[in-house]
């Protein structure tokens, strides 16, 4: 009887807690647009074979450069134009929508990963452990982030696996900063001393006892490195180093596009519009998010 | 003071031995033999292989080739271009001063707007101006600079033809460098025409530059005023009947500006990212460009000693950073 009525309480105080956060999290306009824009991007993404016109690769060599449909020249069958070997603009960006993601959704989880797994041991154990892990961490900081992510590229050889690779490395070292400090302030609170008492285990205590109550800064800095993972890759790419031709990623296409820009306006417009559209999107939600997760800022 | 220093710079050394053991094994983990990759040749015979190697010291054992490095770095020697055999310090004290040039003036563009237009936005919370500026300041926060670039050389060049497409200065100009800063030796050089030339040249780069840490100086100012200006001192100036100006330009900013300045000075290394991007665009002759065509062009000796140097100038701002905070906040200095 008492277990059931504690079970309920539990799905309840979640349903509570979540109802909460989308309370506050909704109050910020910016952030449900960027939510919005978000879950559209997601859906192209997915849906992108069924919405795309055309092949993203296919070259029509009758239609090389043509303008969007509402310029002079422009044709109606290639809406937003074509590139400098006749490929449809549109069914490019649209597929573009998959990379952006994919290269997201990567780079964060290892980054996220690696930083916790690193941050926690450095947080829970102390010591000369921490010194060494934190130092470690400072020199990875210590050069600039898309510096280090082009000699990493360097090393590993250019292309996308490696340039995600990369830019989650040069990443990771945020995560675990914010997971040690977290886990220093927690380490020291009564129910981790219950816990320890009651016999949990080293590896117990960092994962189910102190993690859960480390995850609202990790779940901000998450969104905020998202966001920065499709602009470094798109640098990266727009440098050569990253998703290499003919993939339809949005820097490449740009990086392709460099030489068109004076005569051909859309072929660089669009793609950059896109990587500003969708960092935009998940910046306007990490916003929300660190409104709706930091208390500090709700009470005020 | 001096022991806070001294226990800042104390702070550095087991970063700056982190900084030279990535740069001395970024050239071993390569794809590829590394004394052939250091020599820039291929196809050599046995005899010539051990040549090199023995030159290089690569025929000892590593921990002597990391000694053998350490010992060449403290004499300022960086090893050679492979591309113009010339020493690479040369290479990069000759084409500094004009990556610093650019990141100076695009520093000082973002503060100059990013402090007023976030004070500004802190006073009148709620207003369009707030909400306008936050959300360029957003936008701006979101920008691809490469493709910001891209789009103001067609809208600027192409379209009005106003500013050139790339490089420092236009080529009838020709002067001995001086200073390195094209701004200040163009006017040393009373050629007319010429400071107007090097301005033209400048601009674009340097809005593109500034572009993130504007807005991100923006809105940390704008947090800061807002935090500041809840605070009872403020309320008490107000209460004693201060002029509004007074409260905020001297009681409120004054507070606010110690985190900007800190951020003012975090942004040097996203300003040496940066300008990767935005002297590739503009053919700016700037250490970024030097750094991304020396790894297309497989020129490891400059990408080597190259990492090194940005790395350690980027740990010096910070420390001068640190220090500044420690001077302007004796909070931090007491600790």
């Amino acid at each position: 009887m008492t277990d059931t009525a504690v079970k309920i309480s539990d799905a309840a105080i979640r349903r509570r807690m979540l109802k909460e956060f989308w309370f506050y999290f909704s109050q910020n306009r910016g952030a449900v647009i960027g939510l919005v824009v978000f879950a559209i991007l997601v859906l192209t993404a997915i849906f992108a074979p069924l919405l795309a016109p055309h092949d993203p690769t296919h070259q029509y060599r009758d239609a090389l450069l043509v303008p969007p449909f509402w310029q002079e020249g422009g044709r109606a069958e290639f809406l937003l134009g074509t590139d400098a070997v006749g490929r449809d603009m549109l069914s490019r960006l649209i597929y573009g929508a998959q990379y952006s993601l994919f290269i997201g959704i990567v780079v964060v989880s290892i980054a996220l990963v690696g930083g916790i797994i690193i941050g926690l041991v450095a947080g829970f154990f102390g010591g000369w452990v921490d010194t060494v892990i934190m130092r470690v961490m400072d020199v990875v900081l210590a050069f600039p982030s898309l510096l280090l992510a082009l000699v990493l590229v360097a090393v590993l050889g250019p292309g996308l696996t490696n340039a995600m690779i990369a830019i989650a490395i040069v990443y990771q070292p945020h995560f675990a900063r914010l997971t040690r400090a977290a886990v220093m302030g927690e380490k020291a609170r009564e129910y981790v001393t219950a816990a320890r008492v009651a016999g949990a285990s080293n590896l117990r205590l960092m994962v189910k006892t102190i993690l859960p109550n480390c995850l609202a800064p990790l779940i901000v800095q998450a969104t905020l490195s998202f966001s920065s993972a499709v602009l470094d890759s798109a640098a990266l790419g727009f440098l050569g180093m990253g998703a290499q031709p003919p993939a339809s990623e949005w820097g490449t296409m740009l990086a392709e596009a460099r030489e068109f820009i004076l005569r051909a306006w859309w072929v660089v417009t669009f793609p950059g519009l896109a990587i500003l559209v969708s960092v935009l999107a998940i910046n306007l939600m990490g916003d929300g998010l660190r409104d709706a997760l930091d208390p500090k800022l709700k009470r005020s | 003071m001096l022991r806070f220093i001294l226990k800042k710079l104390l702070y550095l050394v087991p970063t700056m031995f982190g900084i030279t053991l990535v740069a001395f094994g970024f050239i071993r983990l390569l794809p590829g033999d590394p004394v052939l990759l250091m020599a820039g040749e291929r196809g050599v015979s046995p005899e010539r292989y051990a040549q090199i190697a023995a030159q290089l010291g690569y025929d000892k054992p590593i921990w002597q080739q990391y000694l053998h490095y350490i010992g060449n770095l403290l004499q300022g020697d960086l090893g050679n271009s492979l591309v113009t055999k010339k020493p690479v310090l040369n290479e990069f004290l000759a084409l500094f001063p004009a990556t610093v040039e650019l990141a100076l003036v695009a520093i000082i563009i973002a503060t100059a707007i990013g402090v007023p237009v976030g004070v500004i936005a802190a006073i009148k919370r709620g207003s369009w101006f707030d909400q306008l500026s936050m959300t360029a300041a957003l936008v701006g926060f979101s920008m691809p600079i490469f493709w910001w670039g891209l789009l103001l050389i067609i809208l600027f060049s192409g379209v009005l033809g106003w500013t050139p497409v790339s490089g420092r200065i236009s080529l009838m100009y020709f002067f001995p460098p001086v200073t390195g800063f094209m701004l200040i030796d163009s006017l040393l050089s009373g050629q007319k025409g010429a400071f107007a030339s090097a301005v033209s040249h400048l601009i674009l780069p340097s809005i593109v530059l500034a572009t993130i840490p504007l807005a991100v100086i923006a809105r940390q100012t704008r947090s800061a005023m807002l935090e500041v200006m809840g605070e009872d001192y403020v309320r008490t100036a107000r209460a004693k009947g201060l002029s509004p100006r007074r409260v905020i330009g001297v009681h409120a900013l004054r507070n606010a500006m110690i985190p900007v300045v800190t951020t003012i000075g975090l942004q040097i290394g996203v300003l040496m990212a940066g300008a990767i991007l935005t002297e590739t665009i503009f053919s700016w002759p700037g250490i970024g460009k030097w750094m991304i065509d020396s790894i297309s062009r497989r020129d490891y000796p400059v990408v080597q000693s190259g990492l090194l140097l940005i790395a350690a100038i980027v740990m010096i701002v910070n420390l001068l950073v640190d220090l500044t905070y420690g001077l302007i906040n004796p909070r931090i200095r007491h600790k």
